[in-house]
């Protein structure tokens, strides 16, 4: 609740956080451990990343702002407030009842308290945000405000302002209200003089290992994408130079580089994967490299593909080699759509088509390994067909 | 309209392509205007005011949204269309939710271009198969019971149809002789799905968006 370090442990162990912070609770209640052990966590554990990695396409549109991102507004988390001051309100009583006499320290403690809360939390959360982020020109301040505008502006003021606060005060009860200007002063000159000295070398040392640590990141870019040009880009290049004479390869070879400049920019399922659609638009691509036909694949929703998908997977790249081949047709339309416990394909070519009836007994590629491997498996296939019109078979698979 | 040429600006940060669009469309439509980035394209909208804006996802200086959303400030009638080789989702559900009246790939033929122009230019929507398939994927899954009378929030059972067969490849006059219903009645269906689309802020809709981070 306080600095979230509870629920990181609990996401670490993956354990319910509500465990870990009772856990923490009991431990603070008996014996006062709980607050050191959650001190120290929170000053040891890494901040959690919240980017959740883009495409190397989506990440270069918008380093180069050629893409709109409207950044989340944190919704405001009232639980954690309410939390603070009921914690709050219970040391106080603690303290009261404890009799410990704080009856006149009560309030500078309370301010005080509120105001270092208030710095220290907005210097934790602009850590997460900025701390990696190079070239600010106010790199101690950063540290301090963050990206936060002037809600952190607003709160480093207050905190500082409570703090001063609580000085007065206390020393207004102590009756040296005289003094007040002066040690406010001092402490004043104090902070100014620690930050003219120190300043600088905060600074620089920031930098520098910013700066540092940027290189190393981009230089291991550079690396992969020297590596990935040079596996592809390069090589097609070469191939398309040496099959100058021939321009279906030309076009083949071209077609098959940009599915996978494509895929690899923008695409987010993984070419590995073990699902419907990766599978399909595998298929699609072997097709297109095979046959030279481009296949624009659609697909809507997706899940595993399983024994008797892969049947239903295996019938559309039959009727996808099938319409490369026979149909004649400059493209084909491949849609593949996941809808609760259904699976349908379509594939379809604008292509010339035939006649269902007049299939000679010989092609009987459609007949058996599309309708007949669809129907041994418990789906169903269709294959409609008339001459200059194309040609789309469709596909219905429970799963 | 369509005796009258389009007049049409071309928004693109690629000059080669912003030549290879002239030469294609240039006879059937006038190009009154090019920009190569938000600015420059905002500006050249606002001094031609042209009938339709082609204009490129990506683009120096915020990307499509942003000119869409400037322009539609000032002069909200002006139509665009946006063209990319984005195949990401979320940056192509983002320029139609910000306004844009259609999307094409980079790679559709200069008729159909032109086509998706004169569409456009007389207030239709286009959708590519692509499209068609990003959106039925948005407004995919069960709709829960307390938004059913909300109209908004999904996609009648005839818009689905004809959503389904844009994705399976359909043109629209193959997609109106399969259901047995005119060009133009695929063409209100077509709009009043980019309007839910534009307007929804259905649940599924805006978590299918927060996921891809739209929102």
């Amino acid at each position: 609740m306080l600095a979230g370090v509870a629920g990181g442990v609990a996401d670490h162990l993956g354990v319910p956080a509500k465990s870990v912070r009772l856990l923490f609770i009991l431990s603070t209640v008996f014996g006062g451990f709980g607050v050191l052990i959650y001190a120290a966590l929170w000053f040891l554990m890494p901040p959690a990343t919240r980017e959740t990695p883009r495409t190397p396409g989506a990440a270069w549109a918008e380093h180069s702002g050629r893409r709109t991102t409207r950044s989340r507004s944190r919704k405001e988390d009232f639980g954690q407030l309410t939390a603070l001051v009921v914690l709050g309100c219970g040391v106080l009583l603690l303290l009261q009842t404890a009799g410990l006499g704080v009856g006149r320290l009560f309030w500078p403690l309370v301010f005080a308290v509120t105001g270092l809360a208030l710095i220290w939390k907005q210097a934790d959360e602009a850590q997460r945000e900025e701390w990696a982020k190079t070239s600010k020109k106010w790199p101690v301040l950063g540290v301090l405000f963050g990206k936060g505008g002037f809600t952190s502006v607003m709160r480093v003021a207050v905190g500082l302002i409570l703090v001063g606060a609580a000085v007065t005060v206390f020393l207004v009860q102590n009756g040296r209200l005289a003094q007040v200007g002066d040690v406010l002063i001092a402490l004043l000159l104090a902070i100014v003089g620690i930050g003219v000295i120190a300043g600088p070398w905060v600074h620089r040392l920031t930098r520098d290992l910013s700066a540092e640590r940027n290189e190393r990141i981009r230089n291991q870019e550079r690396a992969d994408m020297a590596a990935h040009l040079h596996d592809s880009v390069l090589q097609t290049l070469a191939l398309i130079q040496k099959q100058a004479h021939d321009p279906r390869a030309v076009v083949r070879l071209a077609r098959s580089q940009e599915r996978d400049l494509r895929s690899w920019l923008y695409d987010e399922t993984d070419e590995a994967d073990q699902t419907m659609v990766a599978a399909v638009k595998r298929a699609a691509a072997e097709v297109e490299d095979r046959h030279g036909v481009p296949v624009e694949v659609v697909t809507v929703g997706d899940c595993d593909l399983t024994e008797p998908l892969s049947s239903l997977f295996r019938a559309a790249s039959e009727a996808m080699v099938n319409a490369a081949k026979h149909s004649g047709a400059d493209k084909i339309d491949v849609f593949a759509e996941v809808d609760g416990d259904r699976v349908e394909m379509f594939v379809r070519d604008r292509g010339k088509g035939f006649d269902a009836d007049a299939v000679p007994e010989d092609r009987l590629g459609l007949r058996h390994s599309v309708i007949g491997r669809m129907e041994r498996h418990g789906g169903r296939a269709t294959v409609r067909s008339s001459p200059g019109m194309g040609t789309e078979v469709s596909l219905e698979m429970g799963r | 309209m369509s005796t009258q040429r389009a007049r049409v600006v071309v928004v693109d940060d690629h000059d080669m392509f912003r030549a290879g669009v002239r030469s294609e469309i240039g006879a059937a439509v006038d190009i009154v205007g090019e920009g190569n980035d938000v600015d420059s394209a905002v500006k050249a909208v606002i001094a031609a005011e042209p009938d339709v804006v082609l204009l490129d996802v990506h683009l120096p200086g915020g990307g499509g949204t942003e000119v869409i959303k400037q322009v539609h400030q000032r002069h909200p009638e002006v139509k665009f269309l946006a063209l990319s080789v984005s195949d990401a989702a979320e940056d192509v559900i983002g320029v139609i939710r910000a306004g844009a009246r259609g999307y094409v790939t980079k790679n559709i033929s200069g008729t159909e271009l032109i086509d998706a122009i004169r569409r456009v230019a007389e207030g239709d929507a286009v959708f590519s198969p692509r499209l068609a398939g990003f959106v039925l994927d948005a407004f995919s899954g069960a709709i829960d019971i307390a938004s059913v009378d909300e109209d908004l929030d999904r996609l009648s059972q005839r818009e689905r149809e004809v959503l389904r067969l844009i994705a399976r490849g359909y043109a629209y006059k193959e997609v109106a002789r399969e259901l047995f219903i005119s060009v133009k009645t695929v063409e209100t269906h077509v709009s009043s799905v980019l309007r839910k689309l534009q307007l929804s802020n259905r649940h599924e809709l805006t978590r299918w968006a927060t996921d891809r981070r739209l929102v």
